[in-house]
């Protein structure tokens, strides 16, 4: 069984637990108190991972450690050919772009949220200035996808890996001091997120339906 | 918000937790805030900590797994007589930091109305949201808060339940921004379960939730209990930090209670009684 080294209130972790979910793949998780404990900084999990990141998936002969490489992997070893990664050129690199514009949001209403919750040292004010940026850019490109029909980040029918990895960093936002009020296509999409058959939530988010 | 509010008389001159002791490695010191100003806390080479502000040194308590300092004159610290019972597992189960006043944190851990909501499948599930009657009342000498028969269906009321059950809660509220939880242990039917929340004020609008268990459980690991309550503790704080007025309005018309809400009723009166106007809005005339 596979073991991935987790933080339940991590939103990096929840996207591997949330496309896990969604692909019905089991593992076992191993909690590393990353705060306020600072177990990421331990001799015993810099041994597991020697950047001291989270997650870290592990299968015996096989370690990734992060999100996304964990995301594609998944992906292409028990769905592969799926929707989560396409093979078309064009959508194969439409996926790579939003995973490259989830690591902007990790970086910015991630790091606010970091800043206020959990006291790292790190400007707030700038990080929550980013994301609002990176929203605007985000919500102006799902209305035009919405007017073009389409529900998801890439021009595909079917969510895709984009979505796994820009889901958490914004629902999380609030947390950051970053209102998405001023967003309605981005909270329209975060809906349709949330409807994914399979979906799991995590502290800090709820699901579609109150009490489901 | 303002520069930077005094707290009035009655939560100045308490003890509040700025740390789990297990957090405090010897050697560098580490900031928090308290009432808005900064506070350094340390663990000296002889284990000993120490707190202090920019110009003085602060009185410390090493109390229920938590590093305690006050900027006042603080009396004695509420007891919890459990917490010495040999054998019970004592957990300093994580520490969260919420941008809410904490005696709104302090309120939302009172309420039991919202576990089917906000907690489903753990602390309560739909359609099983009767909050039924229960008792509240101050102790005689007016310094603590008590709820008693408090019942409610938990599908998973701990670490080590198997399966739903009616769980009876207790509540003491023996601090403007501490309570205490009692809670039937589902492997000892004549004992409780304690699952205390230490809320240090780290402003007006917002506090460090300190989360300390003293219960029987035999089975699991502390982290995997101190998993359990940062998760639970994680879903109250979008709810808390989505809540206005940040501060808790203590007029009895600034918000409209029900009979669920009788304990935090008593604990607003209990507030406006002592004279507390720092995380809260005073009651006007």
């Amino acid at each position: 069984m596979p073991t991935l080294y987790d933080f339940d209130l991590s939103a990096d972790c929840y996207k591997v637990r949330l496309l896990a979910a969604i692909l019905g793949i089991p593992y076992d998780r191993h909690n590393v108190d990353f705060f306020p404990g600072m177990k990421h900084l331990s001799p015993a999990f810099l041994a597991v991972n020697p950047l001291g990141t989270l997650p870290v998936w592990d299968e015996g002969d096989l370690r990734l450690c992060s999100a996304h490489a964990i995301l594609v992997y998944l992906a292409e070893r028990h769905a592969p050919g799926g929707p989560w990664l396409p093979r078309d050129p064009a959508l194969a690199g439409e996926v790579q772009h939003w995973l490259g514009f989830a690591e902007g949001l990790a970086t910015s209403a991630g790091a606010a949220r970091l800043a206020a919750g959990m006291e790292f040292d790190l400007d707030l004010a700038a990080a929550q200035a980013r994301a609002h940026q990176l929203f605007e850019r985000m919500d102006e490109h799902l209305w035009f996808r919405e007017r073009e029909g389409g529900n998801w980040l890439c021009r595909t029918l079917q969510p895709t890996l984009a979505e796994i990895a820009c889901f958490p960093d914004v629902m999380l936002s609030e947390e950051g001091g970053i209102a998405r009020e001023d967003y309605p296509a981005l909270r329209r999409w975060s809906d349709r997120v949330k409807r994914i058959p399979g979906f799991e939530v995590m502290p800090g988010i709820f699901p579609a339906k109150i009490g489901a | 918000m303002s520069p930077q509010t005094q707290p009035d008389p009655f939560m100045r001159d308490q003890w509040y937790p700025v740390s789990a002791l297990q957090d405090i490695a010897a050697g560098t010191p580490r900031v928090t805030k308290l009432f808005g100003q900064r506070v350094s806390y340390r663990r000296e080479a002889d284990g000993a900590c120490s707190a202090s502000t920019e110009d003085r040194a602060l009185p410390v308590l090493q109390r229920y797994g938590c590093l305690w300092t006050s900027l006042g004159t603080p009396g004695e610290l509420f007891e919890i007589p459990e917490y010495t019972e040999a054998d019970r597992r004592n957990v300093a189960a994580g520490t969260v930091a919420v941008q809410v006043s904490a005696q709104r944190g302090i309120e939302n851990f009172l309420d039991m109305g919202h576990f089917p909501y906000v907690h489903t499948g753990i602390l309560g599930a739909l359609p099983h949201t009767e909050v039924k009657e229960y008792n509240v009342e101050e102790t005689p000498d007016g310094r603590e808060i008590i709820a008693t028969e408090c019942l409610f269906y938990q599908p998973m009321a701990s670490t080590v339940s198997t399966s739903g059950a009616d769980v009876e809660y207790i509540y003491r509220v023996p601090h403007p921004t501490c309570s205490v939880l009692y809670k039937s242990s589902p492997l000892d039917e004549k004992r409780l379960d304690v699952i205390a929340l230490f809320g240090q004020p780290t402003g007006e609008e917002s506090f460090r939730g300190h989360m300390v268990l003293s219960i029987l459980d035999d089975v699991n690991t502390d982290d995997f209990i101190s998993y359990f309550q940062l998760h639970i503790f994680g879903q109250d704080k979008p709810i808390l930090e989505n809540q206005m007025p940040k501060r808790l309005p203590l007029d009895p018309r600034a918000e409209t209670p029900i009979r669920a809400d009788k304990t935090s009723i008593m604990y607003r009166r209990w507030l406006t009684r002592h004279g507390a106007t720092y995380g809260v809005i005073p009651a006007q005339g």
